[in-house]
């Protein structure tokens, strides 16, 4: 019998293939798109390739006035609209040396931590759906607009509000305001429980995130990587601790530090973090003094000569405005540093030697929102 | 460190440095040859230990193109601003940074983008936003785009 030749035969999971992910992949989370190069399940590495919705918000700035920047803000995170809004204020009224009334700085707080509520329940909801849980997705949303129905009772706007004006707020806060915001703690706090019995001990979703996507802290400084996700790798990186605005040095709160480093102690951060901002905001609500809702200001704001940058912690981390002015009422330059796009530079050095699963997995525990990364 | 003891500093390193006129923190204008090896002695010099890039950008003066690294230590809590300008407005190139603060990579990738700076030894310069075959780059003073930038 003839001897059977052993002819070279392609192991699969020897060859190297890239598969895309995305533009349109419900784990993106919006219009983008990673490049994997994959062996088996195993991802070698990846490229993230974005720009699919990139609007030039920072050409748009120079000429727009600064009271119109704000709007174009809201478009960048919009998540933390509200938060955004908050920094080119805050950018402005530091370059003018402006007063703002104290009413407007409990109000201003109060916002941003409902907003960073409202962020950590969509990403919540989103975060168990990628994991295969999609109770959370409904239960996320359904307790998000009653939020949404507190900003648009003040604000005329659920989603986008643009309630924030150089020198204050737009308009005073709703007759309703205090009474619907202690509804809501009232009822979250006995909602966040379902929360955490649906995914906290869930022994699947502890698998598919504890031990995946490890990001030491010298990893996350030098990365970049600001907010909930930082701190889910013990660094203390809470601008409204280290750099405090508003109310944030007037109220007590803990930054929420975990130190296992992996998806489960983002996403425990981020549960803490809905707790931190309740507490904030029950110190703030029933004390908001009486006064003016805005300061005044003259129509035409122009900022004098230099340069000027303002840091906020947004819902995903650190939001920071940097404006060169010649002394006009539009900017010289302006630039925005976004978290999420900083958060992005990681996700090709977490998933390496990761299964494509576990891709999902880190990929939500960092919370991308992607018109924050194309601007 | 306070910002005279830091300027000091840094004078040892680059005497050739010059303040700008900043109220928040203290910057610097660097020339762009001396740019990396005070990256490198700002990171891991133990007094200085500027671990934290928080923010690049880069900046149309006009004339000159300038990047601009806004740089934080976590362990000391100090700030400073390094700025580097170039003259050469067709081939304008610096160092990278990308292999002291690796956030640096994603930030260069959208400043060539933008203004078509190089940063030397980046590993991997690419258009980060726009395709590849776009024409120009658009945060340039000079850049005009007759179809999408209306003149009022």
């Amino acid at each position: 019998m003839k001897e059977i030749v052993n002819l070279p035969v392609s192991k699969p999971e020897e060859e190297e293939y890239h598969i895309n992910m995305g533009p349109q992949h419900p784990s993106t989370h919006g219009v983008l798109r990673l490049l994997v190069s994959l062996q088996g399940e195993i991802v070698k590495n990846l490229k993230p390739h974005c720009g699919y919705i990139h609007r030039g918000i920072e050409k748009m700035c120079e000429k727009d006035t600064y009271p119109q920047i704000i709007h174009l803000t809201d478009r960048m995170d919009y998540l933390s609209s509200h938060i955004n809004n908050h920094a080119v204020c805050l950018l402005v009224e530091k370059a003018l040396e402006i007063e703002v009334p104290e009413r407007v700085q409990y109000i201003r707080t109060i916002m941003d931590e409902l907003t960073r509520i409202q962020s950590h329940q969509l990403w919540w909801a989103s975060f168990g759906m990628d994991l295969g849980g999609l109770t959370c997705f409904f239960y996320g949303l359904r307790d998000r607009e009653m939020i949404l129905d507190i900003w648009e009772e003040t604000t005329g706007s659920r989603f986008l509000q643009s309630y924030n004006c150089p020198g204050g707020v737009m308009q005073d806060i709703h007759p309703n305001f205090q009474k619907k915001v202690h509804v809501f703690l009232k009822t979250f706090k006995k909602k966040i429980k379902d929360y955490e019995k649906i995914l906290s001990g869930n022994v699947i979703f502890e698998q598919r995130s504890k031990g995946v996507g490890m990001l030491t802290k010298e990893d996350a400084i030098s990365y970049g990587i600001t907010g909930p996700s930082g701190r889910g790798s013990a660094w203390s990186c809470d601008i409204r601790k280290t750099e405090p605005y508003s109310m944030y040095s007037k109220v007590h709160f803990n930054e929420v530090l975990r130190y296992e480093c992996d998806s489960y102690s983002r996403y425990m951060v981020r549960m803490q973090e809905m707790y931190e901002s309740m507490n904030i905001i029950e110190q703030l609500i029933d004390n908001i003094p009486a006064g003016d809702y805005a300061a005044r200001m003259k129509a035409v704001i122009k900022l004098p000569a230099g340069e000027y940058y303002q840091r906020v912690e947004s819902a995903r981390g650190e939001l920071g405005v940097y404006v060169v002015s010649d002394g006009n009422k539009t900017p010289y330059r302006m630039k925005f540093r976004t978290p999420s796009f900083t958060n992005l530079s990681v996700l090709d050095h977490l998933s390496r030697d990761m299964k494509i699963a576990d891709l999902v997995a880190i990929g939500g525990s960092l919370d991308l929102v992607i018109p924050d990364i194309d601007r | 460190m306070d910002n005279t003891n830091l300027k000091a500093r840094i004078l040892e390193i680059v005497p050739d440095a010059q303040q700008e006129e900043n109220k928040q923190y203290l910057t610097l204008l660097v020339p762009a040859a001396k740019l990396h090896e005070l990256a490198v002695k700002l990171k891991t010099t133990a007094d200085l230990s500027f671990d934290f890039l928080f923010c690049l950008s880069g900046v149309d003066y006009g004339k000159q193109l300038a990047v601009i690294y806004h740089l934080n230590s976590t362990r000391h809590k100090h700030y400073i601003v390094l700025k580097v300008k170039t003259d050469d407005r067709v081939n304008p190139n610096f160092d990278t940074v990308c292999d002291i603060w690796r956030t640096a990579e994603f930030h260069e990738r959208e400043t060539y983008d933008m203004f078509g700076i190089r940063f030397n030894n980046h590993p991997d310069l690419r258009r980060i936003f726009l395709d590849e075959d776009w024409k120009g780059y658009p945060l340039r003073k000079d850049y005009v785009d007759e179809v999408n930038i209306v003149e009022f």
